[in-house]
């Protein structure tokens, strides 16, 4: 009787087929593109000893006065775009993100605001600063500019989704009140996403120094442009400066970002 | 007339199958009216048809001269401000403090400006100061987070602000559900004590059958969508329980 009863159970851990194939056939696209694409040992043991030769030229890295002067000047535009950017990007993405967010607008206007956020996603920052460049013209202007589209981009979707999934109880609870829509938006739905949206917003500013810090290879402004510029006239010393202010930049924001995000926990 | 009078009222949320099958109603300007009745008999929707969050199929609400299953944005908001609701699992805001919750029941009447900047007329901040006291509740909570509180707390507060919207009928969806016994206990007796004070009216939604019949001056026994008791607590008999809850086993 209990060996019948037994014998009829399934197994407790099926093998999940689709998955297991799926990983089969990953691993086997990797050594056909390693293949296509001439990625042999060989070459790769060649491009070490260039880079070797490449590593000798960066040290020591150059303090040079005049050098550092340039380089203040530039890390202080990229950190002027990258504010700026955020800035404005966040304040346009919040209501941005509330006209996308399912649960809050009617279709027809979370759908125009689904397909512009989609719009502005569609291109590397790299892509968009060309843009901004050619019409505006070089300078950090058309950095901010695409840093801002940007933003916009990552901010409002994330933002949408984080309004997507707060508790609608809440929500019903004051409306139930009788408040008007704006009043649910500030007493119900803003406390509840506010924090995310401060992490959001912390987290983007983070990412545009890094932008900020390459839109000038395109003629954006910024610490792009010497870099670059360091880079064609083999100054491979002053390339590595440049990239050390960047760490250190990166790094300070990385402290101030945290002690920000436990501000408004 | 009585406050609210419910005609013929029906809602069916897949076409074809109503949860509540024409209910017929009348609710006076005082006293506690349960309703008890199995899950899913329709004992929410019908509390929330009648503040429209949710919708009627068919059927009259009549509330103050209104027909509230015919009401839309402004006239809907101006009758939503003179009911007030308390919810099973409070429905605080989380985030927000105590006194801001409380607030909230004010919200039907301040603008968007005045709400943003949290500048509340004086007289409605002073009262809920004073609904924090009668809702048993030291005045050192006000400033504390609504998710600091337990929940018998958080329930007085969502009490709280249901009598902050000075309203003409309280609805109160199983607000005992999520509580101990003691608790619940508490809870109901601030209900009925502030609907006695007050001569504000309250329906409520309530599973606890001792409870409805120890707290309630009228008990309404739904089953199947319909009303099919209707009277004093203490003529509810075992024979209207087996019929409002099928079986006897639970007796």
């Amino acid at each position: 009787m209990s060996a019948a009863a037994t014998g009829a159970r399934p197994p407790a851990f099926p093998t999940n087929w689709p998955s297991r194939i799926a990983w089969i056939g990953l691993a086997l696209y990797t050594i056909y593109a390693t293949s296509i694409l001439n990625l042999t040992w060989q070459r790769f043991v060649t491009g070490l000893d260039n880079g070797a030769k490449f590593l000798n030229r960066m040290f020591p890295p150059n303090f040079a006065a005049d050098k550092l002067d340039l380089i203040g000047t530039g890390m202080l535009e990229s950190i002027q775009i990258a504010i700026l950017a955020t800035f404005f990007g966040v304040l346009l993405s919040m209501p941005l993100g509330l006209a996308a967010a399912r649960n809050l607008s009617p279709g027809w206007l979370s759908w125009s605001a689904r397909g512009l956020i989609a719009i502005f996603r569609s291109f590397h920052p790299v892509i968009v600063s060309i843009l901004f460049v050619k019409a505006v013209g070089f300078g950090a202007l058309a950095g901010v500019l695409a840093l801002i589209v940007s933003s916009m981009g990552f901010v409002s979707k994330l933002f949408a989704e984080v309004v997507e999934e707060m508790n609608p109880k809440q929500v019903e609870a004051v409306r139930a009140t009788g408040a008007n829509f704006w009043n649910v938006l500030i007493f119900a739905v803003m406390p509840q996403v506010m924090a995310r949206f401060i992490g959001l917003s912390v987290y983007q500013l983070d990412s545009n120094l890094r932008n900020s810090t390459m839109v000038g290879i395109v003629g954006g402004g910024g610490i792009g442009a010497p870099l670059f510029t360091a880079y064609q006239r083999f100054d491979y010393d002053v390339v590595l400066t440049i990239l050390l202010a960047i760490i250190g930049l990166i790094m300070l924001m990385e402290m101030v970002s945290n002690r920000v995000r436990r501000l408004f926990q | 007339m009585s406050l609210l009078s419910i005609r013929n009222l029906r809602k069916e949320y897949r076409p074809g199958q109503p949860v509540l099958k024409s209910i017929n109603l009348d609710i006076d300007g005082k006293g506690v009216t349960a309703i008890i009745g199995p899950s899913g008999t329709g004992k929410s929707t019908l509390i929330r048809c009648i503040n429209r969050l949710v919708d009627p199929t068919a059927g009259e609400i009549m509330f103050e001269g209104k027909d509230l299953a015919k009401l839309k944005g402004q006239d809907l908001r101006m009758a939503r401000r003179r009911i007030g609701m308390v919810f099973q699992e409070y429905n605080l805001v989380e985030r927000l403090s105590v006194i801001e919750n409380v607030l909230s029941g004010r919200l039907g009447y301040v603008p968007a400006w005045r709400a943003f900047m949290r500048k509340f007329p004086a007289e409605d901040v002073t009262r809920a100061f004073d609904l924090i006291d009668a809702v048993g509740l030291n005045q050192d909570f006000a400033t504390r987070r609504a998710d600091a509180l337990s929940g018998g707390q958080r329930q007085r507060v969502g009490i709280a602000r249901a009598i902050m919207q000075n309203p003409a009928l309280v609805l109160a969806d199983e607000p005992t559900s999520s509580l101990d016994p003691k608790t619940s206990v508490e809870i109901m007796e601030l209900m009925t004590e502030l609907s006695t004070k007050r001569g504000v009216p309250i329906v409520i939604n309530i599973h606890n059958v001792e409870l409805a019949k120890r707290y309630a001056t009228r008990v309404i026994g739904m089953t199947g969508g319909e009303v099919v008791y209707d009277g004093p607590p203490d003529g509810l008999k075992d024979e209207h329980l087996k019929h409002i809850y099928g079986g006897e086993d639970f007796l």
